[in-house]
């Protein structure tokens, strides 16, 4: 463990800035959001309105968790934000450790630093107190902030306290997961995988309201720590146990590897390419195909999972005579509380589209600062064309993605109900009007690329931005413009009627537009070097 | 014309001045040793070559094209072998070499089997398993296997055992025998020595000297040793005499090659017992330049 000190601080100058901006965007979110719902739900009858729409909306409570209290601001605020802080909280430490382990091992400058006296375990350890230490200054900015708003003391300190908790939580799964495999983006997959897994156990429980389900996350232990609403403090214990022990599964997988090795021994390759390998699109398909191949899989599992529960959605109006009534007349009922649930579902599914698309598209950037862009741009490629390789994946993949979600969830939810076919299509449609949306990022994400090519890492902000926007928009009341900055908010709905192609048609012209800005831009600027 | 012009070439990076208004010139047909020390702006000279960064200033010529605006048409003419080669991490040796080659615009697969075979290289190992020697060998392989007219090499060998070295130069020989143009930038001067027509030295983003090794050597010194029988007084009053130090009969200077001559008919006067007399290595030429700069 010898110079863990020096390499926590080398770790704070290379990142403190990106780190104290996720801490502030995690702390200031929390902090609105308690002040939003203090100012537009001023009444408690008010507020216990607001919880009993949300607790017979199981579509609102798979994305957020359950109303432990409906009648408090600060009850009100557990509910709305602390799954989506939790989520943050996670990303951002599954991020800070694998930039500082495994990317590190990747890149080589891990070995710089081993050949020096400094302990084997001396870079991890960096890596989790940098992670930890982030997350207790998020926690502490939390507790103060809500009780600065004068929310409860103990309320406030366990809200600080459950995504503090459920950032330590993943700071240990990033830590096992960069232990094993040899590189730095499969690691962040894992990682980001696990996290997904986590979000989906607890949307399930929480909107099915099978509670076993939900204690199987750590994002679901965040919920039932039960901030304002009759604190369970044992719960913060689950995450501190959880860490630990994933840190020290760490501690002794890496203990049986060597430096830069992951557990999977490197196969042998083929002698030769295979003969389609032979155009920069090609050359692109066979980098992303792995990655693409992944997230199919991983949008395939969520579309069955949703479409199989989203009937029983329904049951809770079924099984309530009164709520029925009163939804009928709202012009609703049981199919279509399944229909709002199956929209809000893909509507997220949208958003996480979107995040494969700027990951895709990004791949340019990955590919040029590795330098493995100038040996093929050397050659009688000219830069569109290797350029449009690259954000062609990221366009056909998201739209495939998307499709196979649509197709899973209309299979899952059509065998339920003894339509497969018709749902199948109609799902399939409701996914697909997302494409555009999704595309919009890859377009924001190469213009970056061509333009700023040291600041792509705002395509990632942007989306953020309209997750929160779309998540936030309507409960903050925020003005029309200001949500319709969110490509997502132009999607038409397309299961309760036919769909309006405009919209659609329009976010696919500002999508052609920022990617041809950007090749354009590529195509004149220098190429980064070492 | 000449396979790269280059005259005045000026490439800003914000205040630093990376180019100062390079002059380079390779003729077709010969190996073009580009010297220079870390830093000096070789490997931003060959990637504006490349099209790959674009000058601010000065004019720079690549086998009769615009290096920028008829990148891919003069990329198909020409192969590169980056100083700093990085391979795709999943990518098998085999495949990047292939791929590199049909994006170039094919590759002849006999010469590749041969080349893997001399450079004793397995092509089946995964980019990321490769040692720096190994992937630098993945790149000369796929650039020596393309029908070109030009190779562009930075500093090739850098990560080579002495084996593979000699491998390397034989088939830099054999391109030139075949008329390919080499232009070779080094660090390792008795690489430029055995292979190289033409030299360019390059300090600060300028050319510093260049010409053939002969008349570079021409405008340098040589250094004389020599045992006498009696050492001459006039000897340190002579022209061109530098660095002189006398030990008992033996004395040591450097002198200017055109007062060769002069010198060695008074030594002849002062009766030699034992002479020996060395040409400027590239070594002492090149240190002159670099130090000169400090």
């Amino acid at each position: 463990m010898t110079g863990t000190m020096t390499l926590t601080r080398l770790a704070l100058r290379r990142d403190r800035v990106p780190v104290l901006a996720w801490i502030a965007v995690i702390s200031v979110l929390v902090v609105a959001g308690a002040s939003a719902i203090a100012e537009l739900y001023p009444q408690a009858a008010q507020r216990l309105a607001l919880g009993v729409t949300v607790g017979s909306t199981p579509a609102l409570q798979a994305l957020t968790g359950p109303v432990f209290d409906p009648t408090s601001v600060g009850g009100l605020t557990a509910w709305r934000v602390t799954t989506m802080a939790s989520v943050l909280a996670a990303l951002m430490s599954i991020l800070i450790v694998t930039r500082h382990t495994r990317a590190e091992e990747e890149a080589g400058r891990a070995e710089l630093v081993g050949a020096c006296p400094v302990g084997r375990h001396a870079m991890p350890a960096a890596a989790v107190l940098m992670a930890a230490g982030a997350n207790l200054l998020t926690g502490v900015l939390i507790a103060l902030g809500l009780a600065g708003q004068g929310l409860p003391g103990a309320g406030a300190l366990a809200f600080g306290a459950a995504v503090s908790g459920a950032g330590w939580t993943f700071t240990g799964v990033a830590i096992v997961a960069g232990q094993l495999t040899a590189h730095a983006r499969t690691a962040n997959a894992i990682a980001v995988a696990t996290l997904g897994a986590a979000f989906l156990l607890r949307a399930l429980g929480d909107a099915a309201r099978i509670e076993t389900l939900s204690w199987l996350s750590p994002l679901g232990w965040a919920q039932r720590v039960r901030a304002f609403a009759g604190e369970r403090w044992w719960v913060v214990a689950l995450f501190a146990a959880s860490g630990l022990v994933l840190v020290a599964v760490a501690a002794l997988l890496a203990r049986r590897r060597d430096l830069g090795a992951g557990f999977v021994a490197p196969r042998p390759g083929p002698r030769e390419a295979a003969a389609w390998l032979r155009s920069p699109v090609a050359l692109a398909w066979r980098l992303q195909r792995g990655t693409l191949l992944g997230w199919t899989v991983a949008f395939a599992v969520v579309g069955t999972l949703f479409g199989v529960l989203a009937h029983s959605v329904g049951d809770v109006v079924r099984d309530n005579p009164q709520l029925a009534d009163l939804l009928s007349r709202m012009g609703g009922g049981a199919d279509a509380m399944t229909d709002t649930f199956l929209a809000a579902e893909l509507g997220v599914l949208g958003l996480v589209a979107g995040g494969y698309a700027v990951q895709a598209t990004l791949r340019l950037h990955g590919e040029e600062s590795a330098i493995r862009a100038d040996p093929v741009l050397a050659t009688a490629v000219p830069r569109r064309r290797w350029a449009a390789g690259h954000l062609g994946i990221a366009l056909a993949g998201s739209a495939a993605v998307l499709a196979v979600a649509g197709l899973a969830a209309g299979l899952g939810h059509g065998i339920v109900i003894g339509d497969p076919a018709g749902q199948v299509l109609r799902l399939l449609g409701a996914a697909l009007v997302q494409v555009p949306a999704t595309w919009a990022l890859a377009g924001i994400a190469m213009l970056l690329f061509g333009l700023l090519p040291r600041l792509t890492g705002l395509a990632w902000a942007a989306l953020i931005t309209f997750a929160l926007l779309g998540q936030l928009g309507e409960l903050l009341r925020l003005e029309d413009w200001i949500q319709g900055l969110s490509p997502f908010a132009h999607v038409p709905p397309a299961l309760t009627g036919p769909v309006d192609p405009a919209p659609l048609l329009g976010l696919g012209a500002v999508t052609t537009a920022l990617a041809l800005a950007g090749l354009l831009a590529f195509q004149r600027r220098d190429l980064r070097g070492n | 014309m000449p396979a790269v012009l280059i005259s005045g070439l000026v490439k800003r990076y914000g205040k630093v001045r990376a180019l100062d208004g390079l002059d380079l010139t390779v003729r077709t047909g010969e190996v073009h040793g580009f010297l220079g020390p870390n830093g000096s702006g070789k490997t931003t000279t060959l990637r504006v070559l490349l099209g790959l960064l674009r000058a601010d200033a000065g004019r720079a010529v690549l086998l009769d094209g615009d290096p920028y605006r008829n990148a891919v048409e003069l990329h198909r003419r020409l192969a590169y072998v980056p100083g700093d080669v990085v391979l795709w991490p999943t990518l098998s040796g085999g495949e990047a070499i292939d791929l590199l080659g049909r994006l170039r615009g094919g590759l002849d697969q006999r010469r590749k089997a041969a080349l893997l075979e001399r450079f004793a290289l397995d092509p089946t190992r995964k980019g990321r398993t490769y040692s720096t020697g190994n992937r630098q060998k993945v790149a000369l392989i796929a650039a020596l296997a393309s029908d070109v007219e030009l190779l562009m090499l930075d500093e090739p060998t850098s990560g080579l055992d002495p084996l593979m070295e000699a491998v390397f130069r034989e088939t830099v020989r054999e391109e030139r025998a075949a008329g390919r143009t080499v232009l070779l930038s080094s660090h390792i001067l008795s690489e430029v020595e055995a292979l190289c027509d033409r030299v360019t030295i390059i300090r600060d983003g300028r050319a510093v000297e260049a010409g053939t090794l002969a008349e570079l050597r021409h405008l340098t010194r040589t250094s004389i040793s020599a045992e006498l029988d009696r050492v001459p007084g006039d000897l340190a009053r002579l022209e061109g005499v530098h660095d002189l130090t006398a030990d008992g009969s033996r004395v040591r200077f450097h002198i200017d090659t055109e007062h060769l001559d002069k010198a060695l008919k008074l030594l002849t006067e002062s009766g030699v017992r034992g002479l020996t007399c060395r040409p400027p290595t590239l070594e002492e030429l090149f240190l002159r330049h670099y130090e000169a700069g400090r």
